[in-house]
């Protein structure tokens, strides 16, 4: 009889190391970010709990009339609007190309391209900010040697943007390219022997079946590459702090900005839960056009 | 008229395969340039106009990293985290366990918990997660570096789904032979396991060398420093001396790539095993 009862935690004894670890380090915590979200804690709070305030919406209220949280959302938006299609068709356009053929060169070709994925984004942001460089770097001295003035990657602040863009799609092909790759080897064959009976060539097939076999792959990396650029950090961190001019910050190094650098932890909890809200939207649309795209099929 | 179509298709074949050459190369430039600026001098760097081997090659900058950069303690840092993520990967893969082959009250409850938390953004957790760790006196240490990212929900989805496919009736044959569930698990589940366990072997091991957000929040201390954030560090105190700035780059890619290349085949199953689920 004890034995049995006995019995019954074993389950539990399994799950029970790595659920409290996540209650206590991802559960609780959205909880705690809640209720801090609501008062002005900060560094003379976290030494005396009995000096923080109950605040309201106070935060929230600010948040929508800082300049650098508006443009922080501004530029976000700029890097979810131009990055994620430009990850999407490359990705595709790369596992396409690739699933050509099964011979060692394009196996090869496979491995380099997704070597970026899997390299340390501190190293490679190190990396290319040196390429960046306005009078050192790579870049500006191919780009001199067909007679272009040099450009400021990283230091103008119209361009500062997109060279994020430019390093971050490169990073983002490769793990991508692998998802469309196994969903490509999943169409099955006899499609493409019926369409080559009708005498489809390789681009018309590439349109008619390799692109509609493969919606609900495009679907799932479009919206993990969305939730993703919408927490943009590690580029504008390492390679150019946010600036200049505040031209690259991101809703996420924001909260980073007023949490860790200003100790802010009030103010900074509520806007990130301004980019929960952001996201939880975003993915929620991305269902609805899913969904009405399948009942219109 | 068949040999027509072959022509066509080798033709295409190749027109793609050089544009897919090219674009690889561009791919990898950056880490060739990577590579072999770190061999070159600094006085040779800082020239505007710059060959693409090195004219004299030099292994100063790699020495740099370790008699003034202190890497020696960033690598032992990274080295003592990855090990540890190890002992996630086993929680992991307890929790998978647990969800795929036992039938318990709140199952479904708790596996929705689990999954939610994939949900929740990092910038989210960062603070609150700071808090709890100050409050536990876990700042500046190793173990509040270590804790926050040991066991992971999507790590638990795969094990579970790779589990469920595991027949009842091995495990059952075995408890009428009297063994019992830990012996099960480490004899009979974990071996079968084995593919699983190597894809997320490796993207464990890739996720503790590359950890940097949680090291650069809780460690104030360079001696609890990591490679990513020392090389960061070094970055901002070295801003122009680009030769010891890409051999530290390089001491941090290299061995993934080259572990990466050693496992690659178990990765790429991996990705199939994940879309197809």
């Amino acid at each position: 009889m004890g034995k049995e009862k006995l019995k019954k935690y074993i389950p539990y004894t399994f799950i029970f190391p790595a659920l409290l670890l996540l209650l206590v380090f991802s559960l609780i915590p959205i909880l705690v970010a809640l209720v801090i979200s609501f008062t002005g804690l900060d560094i003379t709070g976290l030494g005396n709990w009995s000096t923080v305030k109950f605040t309201g919406l106070t935060n929230y209220i600010q948040l929508f009339n800082d300049p650098t949280f508006l443009q922080s959302i501004g530029n976000t938006i700029f890097y979810v609007v131009l990055g994620v299609p430009l990850v999407v068709f490359l990705s595709l356009t790369v596992a396409v190309m690739i699933n050509l053929s099964q011979n060692k060169f394009f196996k090869t070709m496979r491995l380099l391209f997704y070597t970026p994925s899997i390299t340390n984004t501190v190293a490679v942001a190190v990396v290319w900010s040196y390429i960046y460089n306005p009078s050192l770097g790579l870049l500006n001295e191919i780009l001199g040697k067909i007679g272009i003035a040099p450009i400021g990657w990283l230091t103008d602040p119209n361009v500062a943007k997109i060279s994020l863009i430019i390093l971050a799609v490169w990073k983002a092909i490769g793990l991508n390219m692998l998802i469309f790759l196994a969903a490509l080897q999943g169409i099955p064959r006899s499609l493409y022997e019926a369409a080559e009976l009708d005498g489809a060539n390789f681009w018309q097939q590439t349109l008619h079946i390799t692109i509609p076999s493969m919606r609900f792959s495009i679907f799932f990396v479009t919206v993990t590459t969305i939730i993703g650029w919408f927490q943009f950090f590690d580029e504008p961190f390492v390679m150019t702090k946010g600036g200049p001019l505040n031209s690259t910050n991101s809703m996420a190094l924001f909260v980073y900005q007023n949490g860790f650098q200003n100790s802010n932890f009030g103010y900074a909890a509520a806007g990130s839960f301004v980019m929960f809200a952001v996201i939880i939207i975003a993915t929620l649309i991305q269902f609805k056009l899913q969904r009405k795209q399948r009942g219109e099929e | 008229m068949d040999t027509g179509k072959q022509e066509a298709s080798r033709q295409t074949k190749i027109i793609v395969g050089l544009i897919l050459a090219v674009w690889a190369l561009v791919t990898i430039a950056p880490f060739l340039w990577m590579i072999l600026s770190s061999f070159k001098s600094n006085a040779e760097i800082s020239q505007m106009s710059q060959s693409i081997l090195p004219h004299h090659w030099t292994l100063q900058n790699y020495k740099d990293l370790f008699i003034s950069g202190n890497f020696g303690v960033y690598l032992k840092n990274t080295l003592i985290i990855t090990g540890f993520s190890f002992i996630g990967l086993l929680l992991n893969a307890m929790a998978g366990y647990g969800f795929a082959k036992f039938k318990f009250k709140g199952r479904g409850v708790l596996f929705i918990a689990v999954l939610a938390t994939m949900m929740i953004p990092g910038q989210v957790t960062m603070i609150p997660v700071y808090l709890i760790l100050n409050q536990a006196h876990l700042t500046n240490t190793l173990t509040g570096i270590i804790l926050p990212s040991l066991v992971g929900a999507f790590s638990i989805f795969l094990f579970r789904q790779f589990m469920s496919n595991i027949s009842d009736s091995i495990i059952e044959a075995a408890r009428l032979d009297g063994a019992s569930e830990w012996y099960i698990f480490w004899h009979i589940i974990l071996p079968i396991s084995k593919p699983v366990l190597a894809v997320q072997g490796i993207l464990t091991f890739i996720g503790g060398w590359n950890s940097f957000l949680w090291p650069l929040i809780i460690a104030n201390d360079q001696k609890y420093y990591t490679l990513s954030v020392g090389l960061q560090l070094l970055q901002g105190q070295h801003t122009s001396d680009y030769g010891l700035q890409m051999a530290g780059s390089s001491f941090m890619v290299i061995p993934i790539v080259i572990i990466f290349l050693i496992f690659q085949k178990y990765i790429l199953q991996g990705f199939n095993i994940q879309a197809e689920k």
